[in-house]
């Protein structure tokens, strides 16, 4: 009996591995491919199936008007995803703090009701934002720019911040920051001197959370751009056409996915110390 | 002193506030007006586009197909993470290789893996219908039948959020403390009755926010569908969002798919709010 529970639950987690990991296995065989490899109907293994060639990754490097060119786009993502993340942690660890230790009030408003407006952001779709941002980036002449996106996705990044933040703060013991007041420090100073630093992998945490929402979204990217800035996820889909050049295509799908395989690993790291568990609930 | 208390919150809050509330109270004035391509420019038409929302059937059957689409996925993303997180939480080798595993979907941009899976989706030079050929499956019309595009947009969306879920789970029994478990198991309760009666009322309070987190998002779904069927075939999987994009930024009807916004907006409010209300109720509320 104990055999075959076994069995059953190796069984049950490699066959979802197996799922996991099909699309980007695919993904990775079809990069390789050329046309031929591609409209003779589904082939996987290299050599065996199809021959192999390099065509695909080299259309992504290829600046001349027929390449695909993904280096500029993934640069300009790059500068969006962490300037807005690094944006977005530090007003989000700060409002977090000042949630999780004071209180306000303006009213009948409570820190519980600030708490949930800043989470309730995430309610919020995206369509409904797209044409007011529009037309604000427009005003402020920061469409198609990448300030402008910038100050787009820190409102996306920010209740993401403060809610993994709050929660982090209310774990920390309370009497850190009164000793450190105790010994003469403004709050502000203890903040800083003692509080943060035993609050880095909250921030951690929350900044990982960030850039993963940063740099997978989309539509906001789609919308707001048009020639002078492309970030890489419109860049890959403006390749989804009626004849998909796959191979250059799933190319570049493994480029935008493989910086944030390292954070899949650090968000294990953290995961399995523990740490997540008081910052996300 | 007392006034140092506002340089924490007021930053992030001021900023919030001024990038949300303009773009939100600008929507609502909009759906006012009849801003189109051929009246561009706001003016007032008081509730009209409201009362073409009500009765508006294609929007109304994307709600309801967006309902049906996200507490669907939810739930088996919720079985299938809680699943996995149980499976990998201890006694089991390479647990932190299959832990990283699991989560790699979530870490990968939707929209681009929605792309990757419309190749493998293709009917002809696909894999999912190759090898279905292999063991003798006739070819799927995974994407043009009306039924299999939205198992299709299904099977997407939970390959893409099931690992947010196991995150939260997973988290979440790695923090349990372990005398409850200790003393089930000295009562002699196998795995069943223990995930029964000690696990999952252990796991309620978390598993809770963690349908609720994940109902928020998937309300949102669009850009799947926007990728792998186009709402299509017919509009057959149109959600409520991709609905809105159709009109408002395709069609430029701005203050009509400004009013289909903040029906959708305030639908969604109200719906989350009860379902919240709900869940803490089954979940939580017995054994309070």
């Amino acid at each position: 009996m104990p055999g075959l529970y076994r069995t059953l639950k190796y069984a049950a987690v490699l066959l979802w591995s197996a799922f996991v990991v099909a699309p980007l296995l695919w993904a990775l065989t079809t990069s390789f491919k050329t046309i031929n490899g591609v409209t003779g109907g589904a082939t996987y293994i290299p050599w065996l199936d199809y021959k192999p060639s390099l065509e695909g990754w080299r259309e992504l490097f290829n600046t001349s008007g027929t390449g695909v060119n993904i280096g500029q786009p993934f640069i300009d993502s790059a500068i969006v995803t962490l300037g807005a993340s690094a944006i977005s942690l530090v007003l989000g660890t700060l409002a977090a703090y000042g949630l999780s230790r004071f209180t306000y009030r303006a009213g009948f408003i409570r820190n519980r009701d600030i708490v949930f407006f800043f989470i309730s952001q995430r309610i919020m779709p995206p369509i409904v934002l797209a044409i007011p941002f529009f037309l604000m980036l427009k005003f402020l002449g920061l469409l198609d720019s990448i300030p402008g996106l910038i100050l787009v996705y820190i409102a996306l990044l920010l209740p993401i911040a403060v809610w993994v933040m709050v929660d982090f703060f209310n774990n920390v013991p309370r009497e850190i920051d009164e000793m450190a007041m105790l010994d003469g420090c403004t709050p502000i100073g203890a903040f800083i001197r003692v509080v943060l630093p035993n609050s880095l992998p909250g921030v951690v945490v929350a900044g990982l959370f960030c850039i993963i929402f940063g740099w997978n979204d989309f539509f906001f990217a789609f919308t707001l751009t048009f020639t002078r800035t492309q970030l890489l996820p419109v860049a890959i889909v403006a390749l989804n056409s009626t004849v998909t050049p796959w191979w250059s295509l799933s190319a570049s799908s493994l480029i935008s996915v493989a910086p944030l395989v390292v954070v899949a690993f650090l968000v294990e790291k953290f995961l399995s110390r523990g740490t997540l568990a008081g910052a996300i609930r | 002193m007392r006034g140092q208390k506002y340089i924490f919150l007021l930053p992030g809050l001021l900023v919030l506030l001024a990038i949300i509330l303009f773009p939100l109270l600008f929507t609502i004035r909009v759906s006012l007006s009849a801003w189109g391509v051929s009246q561009p420019g706001l003016n007032w038409i008081g509730i009209e586009n409201y009362v073409g929302v009500l009765r508006d059937q294609r929007f109304w059957q994307a709600m309801v197909r967006l309902g049906f689409l996200a507490v669907g996925t939810v739930i088996i993303e919720y079985v299938l993470g809680f699943s996995m997180a149980l499976l990998v939480w201890r006694d089991i080798r390479f647990r932190r290789v299959f832990r990283v595993l699991f989560l790699v979907p979530m870490m990968t941009t939707p929209v681009i893996m929605a792309v990757i899976w419309r190749t493998i989706f293709h009917e002809s030079l696909g894999p999912a219908n190759d090898l279905l050929g292999r063991i003798g499956i006739a070819p799927v019309p995974w994407l043009t039948n009306e039924t299999m595009a939205m198992v299709s947009v299904m099977i997407v969306e939970i390959w893409l959020w099931t690992p947010f879920m196991f995150l939260l789970l997973l988290s979440g029994l790695l923090s349990q403390p372990r005398e409850p478990f200790l003393a089930a198991a000295i009562d002699g309760a196998g795995p069943v009755r223990t995930f029964f009666n000690v696990t999952f009322p252990l796991m309620a309070p978390i598993s809770v926010s963690a349908l609720v987190i994940r109902l928020i998002e998937a309300s949102k779904i669009m850009e799947t569908v926007y990728v792998l069927t186009s709402g299509g075939p017919g509009t057959a999987t149109e959600t409520a969002s991709y609905y809105i994009y159709i009109r408002g930024l395709r069609d430029f009807e701005i203050g009509y798919a400004s009013s289909l916004s903040i029906t959708y907006l305030i639908i969604m409010i109200v719906a989350l709010t009860i379902i919240a209300k709900v869940l803490v109720r089954t979940m939580i509320g017995k054994q309070a």
